[in-house]
């Protein structure tokens, strides 16, 4: 079998997501803020924290306000956990093994996840009693609760170092959430054959074995018909604009600095497909539907994108619409 | 239409703002939901089951929102399915939704759609560079531009079309209180003195980011028979959808958006659809799609899209009005902007549209969405009439 190339690919979103909360979460997460765990008590009886915006049973909606809300806690008992004995960096609050927790806190119907920063996997079991550690710099989040602490009998809780609002201090409305998703993607034995090939200075096609058409960068199969791209052809690195926008919008391209510039589908000799590329080496103006163009490769050839660096007229007369009015 | 006839009973929308700081995703899909719910006279426990649609997950960060939406939704303990087909799963997830009552498995289906495009960027969110895959070089407008080009060599369009619709759609959405977009004083001038994005697109000829939901109750014949206020009646429905690139593709007139046409309309008996419909709702995020899907939906032979735009046919006085509701040039939650489009439709046979409602003389409107590179489509014809 062909070796695939594979990459890391990371999604995250440049500064996390900003995330409004809406005034049940909201009037909780400025709770957490004052150093205060809140709670709502249902048209059930059921105290539930934290508090969600919906009632899970009748869908009723959850007031931000009235005397439906009520402290609970600091004291809390551990209702379940799981000891993470090498906790991650970067990936779990803690840098020392801790369990993950449900706790409820006293008051509470319901319990939440939290971690117990217990030292070891001996000193925490279920009913073990719990209280917060604050942070003394809090900002309207979960993580305002550093982790819980065991409590002994007859033991205080520490209390919250008292909040200093701000003069414009205003109720907490939402958070920023860091995501990242980090995944290995393989790339399938067409696509690295392409891309080998463009390591080579090659563009190498797919031909569909019933209709003949060629993909240049084909994934391997033709979209029309499901069939294998079996055979492999090389293309021509000459084509013709089929399409194409001026692009005045700037950061949307690594490889087009400036703008603005030129956006063009491109239908390449021997090809059945048509591709986006990068026009350059011509004044934006200049550039038209109809326009021969040739690759312009990269100094240094790697079987990646980046072989291929843009696009630029050859100086040939137009191609005749004829040729290119079914790619369009 | 196959299967039992089904209507839509209630029909609900938020405001749509660039960002509804005031409530979280949950609080935003309840609003819709609420009003669609006291629309129909129904309370949470009426509802049999709940169908959901939003675009990529990746605008939010919020995998599977279905989980987290579920008793906002009042779906628990009951049916509850997430749809996604890009752009045009506001119409595909009304059509799930539907096909559940048609098929009788259901008696009454709450339908909701929604985007919060405000917590993170839609542009970063449609074009993560991927490994392998050739980079995007010009983002979303920058994908569409090129086959406006291509539509106006082949049809000849002057450049001005494309700037009527942007005037149009914003002065449409003056009459709708819901509408992101309020440009009380847009016109030709103003449109044509905006930023060159992607040529031959500008500023205004462009749709807004948006956060908004869109929420429907779908009845089966017996539900619509006993609701007390006005119904529409679904007389027909179909997605299609093709690959983004194939050989010899037309990219400008795809052939799923015209077979999902033929599909809808033979379904709902429509033979003349600039005379069968009294008004259309259709997806519309670049100005110039007007005239392209005015003929790749059968309003005029192909290349007289735009001949029909300029005539003023599709505003609000014309013959057949498009996009009474400001379109979505005027408000663009991605992922609830087709069934925006859907239940503006119903709206207008019930007669619900307030200042943009239009004359019922057919009493049929058409919705239509779609999605990804022109080739995810949804339609579905309504009408206030019980169909045959």
């Amino acid at each position: 079998m062909t070796d695939v190339f594979t990459a890391q690919h990371v999604i995250e979103y440049p500064g996390g997501y900003t995330r409004s909360v809406g005034p049940v979460i909201g009037r909780f997460l400025t709770g957490l803020r004052d150093g205060r765990i809140l709670a709502v008590r249902l048209a059930d009886g059921r105290v539930l924290v934290p508090p969600t915006e919906y009632d899970p049973a009748t869908s009723a909606a959850v007031a931000a306000d009235g005397d439906h809300w009520v402290e609970v806690g600091p004291r809390g008992t551990v209702q379940s956990f799981t000891w993470v004995s090498q906790p991650r960096k970067g990936k779990h609050s803690l840098d020392k093994p801790f369990a993950f927790a449900l706790i409820r806190p006293d008051g509470a119907d319901t319990a939440m996840l939290h971690v117990v920063d217990c030292g070891s996997a001996d000193a925490i079991r279920v009913g073990s009693r719990v209280a917060p550690k604050w942070r003394a710099e809090r900002t309207g989040s979960i993580t305002d609760i550093e982790a819980w602490l065991p409590l002994g009998d007859g033991e205080e809780p520490e209390p919250a170092a008292l909040h200093v609002p701000a003069d414009d201090e205003q109720p907490v409305t939402g958070i920023t959430v860091p995501i990242r998703l980090e995944y290995t993607l393989t790339a399938g034995i067409a696509t690295t054959r392409y891309l080998k090939g463009l390591g080579e200075g090659k563009i190498i096609g797919g031909r569909s074995p019933s209709s003949d058409d060629v993909y240049a960068a084909s994934r391997g199969t033709d979209p029309k018909s499901g069939e294998a791209t079996s055979v492999e052809v090389e293309v021509r690195d000459t084509g013709v604009i089929t399409t194409f926008c001026v692009v005045n919008v700037p950061g949307l391209s690594e490889l087009a600095p400036e703008i603005p510039y030129v956006s063009a589908q491109i239908l390449l000799d021997g090809a059945n497909n048509t591709f986006f590329g990068l026009i350059r080496g011509v004044a934006v103006d200049d550039v038209h539907m109809g326009q021969r163009v040739k690759a312009h490769w990269a100094d240094e050839l790697k079987p990646d994108h980046t072989s291929i660096q843009w696009f630029e007229p050859t100086g040939e007369p137009d191609a005749d619409y004829e040729i290119y009015k079914d790619y369009l | 239409m196959a299967g039992k006839r089904v209507a839509v009973v209630g029909v609900g929308q938020t405001v749509h703002r660039t960002a509804r700081k005031d409530v979280s995703m949950a609080g935003l899909v309840r609003e819709a939901a609420q009003e669609a719910l006291d629309d129909a006279g129904m309370a949470w426990s009426d509802i049999d089951a709940v169908v959901i649609g939003k675009a990529p997950d990746m605008f939010e960060g919020v995998a599977m929102p279905e989980l987290y939406l579920a008793d906002a939704l009042g779906a628990v303990g009951k049916p509850m399915m997430r749809v996604h087909t890009a752009g045009s799963v506001g119409g595909s997830t009304s059509i799930v939704a539907a096909k559940l009552v048609a098929a009788g498995l259901h008696e009454r289906v709450l339908t909701v759609a929604y985007e919060k495009q405000s917590e993170s960027n839609a542009t970063w969110g449609l074009s993560v560079p991927m490994p392998f895959a050739a980079p995007l070089v010009a983002g979303a407008g920058g994908y569409f531009a090129p086959l406006i080009r291509a539509y106006m060599y082949r049809s000849g369009a002057p450049r001005h079309i494309g700037h009527l619709v942007a005037v149009k759609d914003r002065r449409a959405a003056l009459r709708n209180p819901k509408a992101h977009l309020h440009i009380p004083d847009i016109d030709l001038k103003m449109v044509e003195e905006s930023f060159l994005l992607w040529d031959p697109l500008r500023y205004l000829d462009v749709c807004p980011s948006s956060d908004g939901a869109m929420a429907m109750v779908l009845g089966s014949e017996q539900v619509a028979d006993a609701s007390s206020g006005p119904v529409a009646w679904v007389h027909g429905m179909a997605m299609r959808s093709e690959p983004t690139m194939f050989a010899r593709r037309d990219q400008v007139n795809p052939q799923a958006g015209k077979d999902c046409a033929k599909d809808v309309y033979a379904q709902a008996g429509i033979t003349d659809p600039r005379r069968d419909f009294d008004c259309a709702e259709v997806y519309v995020p670049f100005s110039w799609y007007e005239p392209m899907w005015l003929e790749n939906l059968g309003f005029c032979a192909e290349g007289d899209g735009w001949k029909l735009t300029e005539s003023g046919a599709t505003g609000p006085d014309g013959d057949i009005p498009w996009n009474m509701s400001g379109g979505v040039l005027s408000s663009n939650p991605i992922g609830a902007s087709g069934m925006v489009r859907f239940g503006e439709a119903a709206q207008q046979v019930r007669g619900r549209s307030g200042d943009y409602q239009v004359e019922l003389k057919t009493g049929r409107a058409l919705g239509q969405a779609y999605g990804g590179g022109s080739q995810f489509f949804s339609m579905w014809v309504v009408g206030n009439q019980k169909p045959a």
